[in-house]
């Protein structure tokens, strides 16, 4: 067992730190204050292949490795959770449900623009009356000729209204349960696909937070993800890959926050000494120093997982589940240890905090988590 | 077009510790990094390859771990990179180097050569200009525009008060100033091309025609007689007033410290 990053993974995680560093950083709380989508950075992140890293070459990607993608939205999330989010639905939740589960020609038509960034990408599961639930889904999908006639809609879509290609889901045989879900591939601008309301939220506040609305929205029967009746496993299959994204963020933001905290400690005096100097706040910044690493050792654990194993469910949600709240814990220990001033928007910390608690609830709240890392157990 | 890069690996001296009770560089844990005059070469030469289309490659000369350098340059598009070490060449000051380069740059194919300027740990600034004195080859330093017109190198050479527009036939080198331009960043798949589907080519002691007498420790006249750190100055105070309370300002500063 071999804990050593490999030169390459080094070399990448360079690259995204000095891309976060030098573009994302200056932005970030400008980013927060106004609840803009940073759509030149994500311009940028384009250019440079930020938003096809895990899909293949042949289909405009960088055919980089899931822990070559995790790094990414760590190193990201580590200056901006919004970012790191942009970057995490659009390639967990936009592209890699099109990799895995697309006709070839989808993937020629749909794959190759997400991958090069030339479209962003967004996914639409949840619904006023199924998150948790997602099997009851209200969405309507009707084969009428060579087209299905959708109905319904979607809430708190990330990169909603921003994304121009969606991967939603609908019920085609509401008598089946769960077995009659499908997958659907929906352009924007697609007659009858509109956006309602913008969430305003306590964090991620960049991020684009829409709801999708379906009004007999008439899309070609080609569009069908998957084969009929298979939608739920392709949600649940493509919500285990983007757990390992949320995963990463959550790790970024709680990393990010020791070591603005670190930096603000040595500085920081009080009684004549600096704040660093105190056994608690040394101690402090030991448990956030150790359960950042332990996050770490289980997010990139998942990653290589996705890669070398056919089912790692277990291992994304153990991921998720606990990076998340470490990045809860983490973020809010470094508040304390800004004392008032992390309190204010002057400082990046109070942002974490607000950005770390949506990584404990979207993509699965830590109960899901939980009811799917015990389901393995009993 | 054939256009090699010759870069240098050198510790990042952002990142470097005085020690407090010495006062000596702490060099351990100091990340290194391609020579910034170097890397901005690198980008004019990429810039060259994306509009008229060029074969990019980078050489360097230095231990093993200097492929490092290589790899993130072609990370960032180079097309091939030639590492040349061996025990043989260690301690060589800039003629050894420029010696062995030059030997090294003889068996490849090249229209125009790049270096930079100078490295951030030596600044001699003489090793570029000595490899094409070596090489036979028309020089043009301290480049801080590039272009290249049919057969011809267009060089804009920076003085400290002006610039010279010097027209220059190929094949010729060109020591880029860091100045010069912002180098791209690497991308993903670039790196792991870089790694898993580019080679790095490994040239030794033996692979080069060059005499024992002109390379490393005994090809090196230059004796060191001391080294020492720069100086950090402290940073400078800005202040924003119109030309005439500038102008009264900077005289009583000037009074202050007793220069007029």
């Amino acid at each position: 067992m071999d804990f050593t990053l490999s030169k390459e993974h080094e070399m990448a995680r360079t690259l995204f730190r000095d891309f976060a560093q030098n573009e994302v950083k200056p932005l970030a709380q400008e980013v927060d204050e106004t609840e803009e989508f940073p759509k030149e950075t994500v311009e940028k992140m384009k250019k440079l292949g930020f938003l096809g890293i895990p899909i293949p070459k042949e289909y405009g990607g960088q055919g980089c490795d899931s822990l070559t993608y995790a790094m990414c939205v760590e190193e990201l999330a580590k200056v901006c959770g919004t970012t790191s989010v942009i970057v995490s639905a659009h390639t967990s939740l936009g592209a890699e449900p099109i990799r895995k589960f697309g006709t070839e020609e989808q993937k020629q038509k749909y794959l190759v623009p997400l991958a090069n960034g030339t479209k962003l990408g967004a996914f639409g599961l949840t619904e006023p009356g199924a998150g948790t639930d997602a099997a009851g889904q209200q969405t309507k999908a009707v084969l009428d000729g060579d087209e299905y006639i959708i109905n319904g809609s979607k809430i708190f879509i990330t990169n909603g209204k921003e994304a121009d290609i969606y991967v939603i889901f609908a019920m085609t045989d509401k008598s089946k349960g769960t077995k009659g879900i499908s997958a659907f591939i929906i352009e924007k601008g697609t007659p009858g696909f509109t956006f309602g309301t913008k969430e305003k939220k306590m964090g991620i506040r960049g991020s684009a937070t829409y709801e999708l609305i379906f009004t007999d929205c008439r899309i070609p029967k080609e569009n069908l993800l998957g084969k009929e009746g298979k939608g739920f496993g392709i949600a649940m299959t493509t919500l285990d890959g983007g757990r390992i994204g949320i995963a990463s963020q959550a790790l970024g933001l709680a990393a990010g926050a020791l070591e603005t905290t670190i930096a603000y400690v040595k500085e920081r005096k009080q009684f004549g000494r600096s704040i660093a100097k105190f056994q608690n706040t040394q101690f402090q910044l030991a448990d956030m120093a150790t359960k950042v690493e332990a996050a770490r050792a289980l997010v990139y654990r998942a990653a290589i997982a996705k890669d070398t194993q056919k089912r790692y469910s277990v291992e994304a949600a153990m991921a998720k589940l606990y990076a998340a709240e470490v990045a809860m814990e983490v973020t809010t220990k470094a508040v304390q240890l800004h004392g008032g001033y992390g309190y204010t928007r002057e400082y990046d910390v109070e942002r974490m905090m607000r950005d770390a608690k949506i990584t404990e609830i979207y993509e699965g709240t830590s109960e899901v988590q939980r009811m799917v890392i015990s389901g393995s157990l009993l | 077009m054939k256009i090699i890069v010759c870069i240098k690996q050198v510790p990042d001296t952002n990142e470097v510790k005085l020690d407090p009770v010495t006062g000596t560089l702490i060099r351990d844990g100091v990340p290194s990094i391609i020579n910034p005059d170097d890397k901005a070469g690198l980008e004019a030469a990429l810039s060259l390859k994306d509009s008229l289309g060029a074969e990019v490659s980078v050489i360097t000369m230095g231990p093993p771990q200097a492929d490092a350098v290589l790899r993130e340059a072609m990370a960032m598009g180079a097309d091939n990179a030639y590492l040349v070490t061996d025990r043989a060449f260690g301690g060589a000051d800039t003629l050894a180097t420029s010696t062995t380069l030059a030997a090294a740059l003889r068996k490849m194919e090249y229209d125009l050569i790049i270096t930079g300027r100078q490295a951030i740990d030596g600044d001699t600034a003489q090793v570029g200009p000595q490899i094409s004195e070596h090489l036979d080859i028309p020089n043009v330093s301290y480049a801080e525009d590039i272009k290249v017109e049919g057969n011809t190198v267009i060089v804009k050479r920076q003085y400290e008060d002006r610039y010279h527009t010097v027209k220059v036939q190929m094949p010729c080198l060109v020591t880029a100033l860091g100045e010069m331009n912002t180098p791209r960043y690497m991308t993903p798949g670039g790196i792991n091309d870089a790694y898993k589907v580019k080679k790095v080519t490994v040239w030794g002691r033996s692979d080069l025609e060059v005499a024992d007498g002109e390379i490393g420790l005994k090809g090196s006249p230059t004796k060191v007689a001391q080294s020492f750190p720069k100086s950090v100055k402290p940073a400078g105070q800005k202040v924003t007033l119109d030309a005439d309370e500038a102008a009264d300002y900077i005289i009583e500063k000037l009074k202050e410290k007793y220069v007029l």
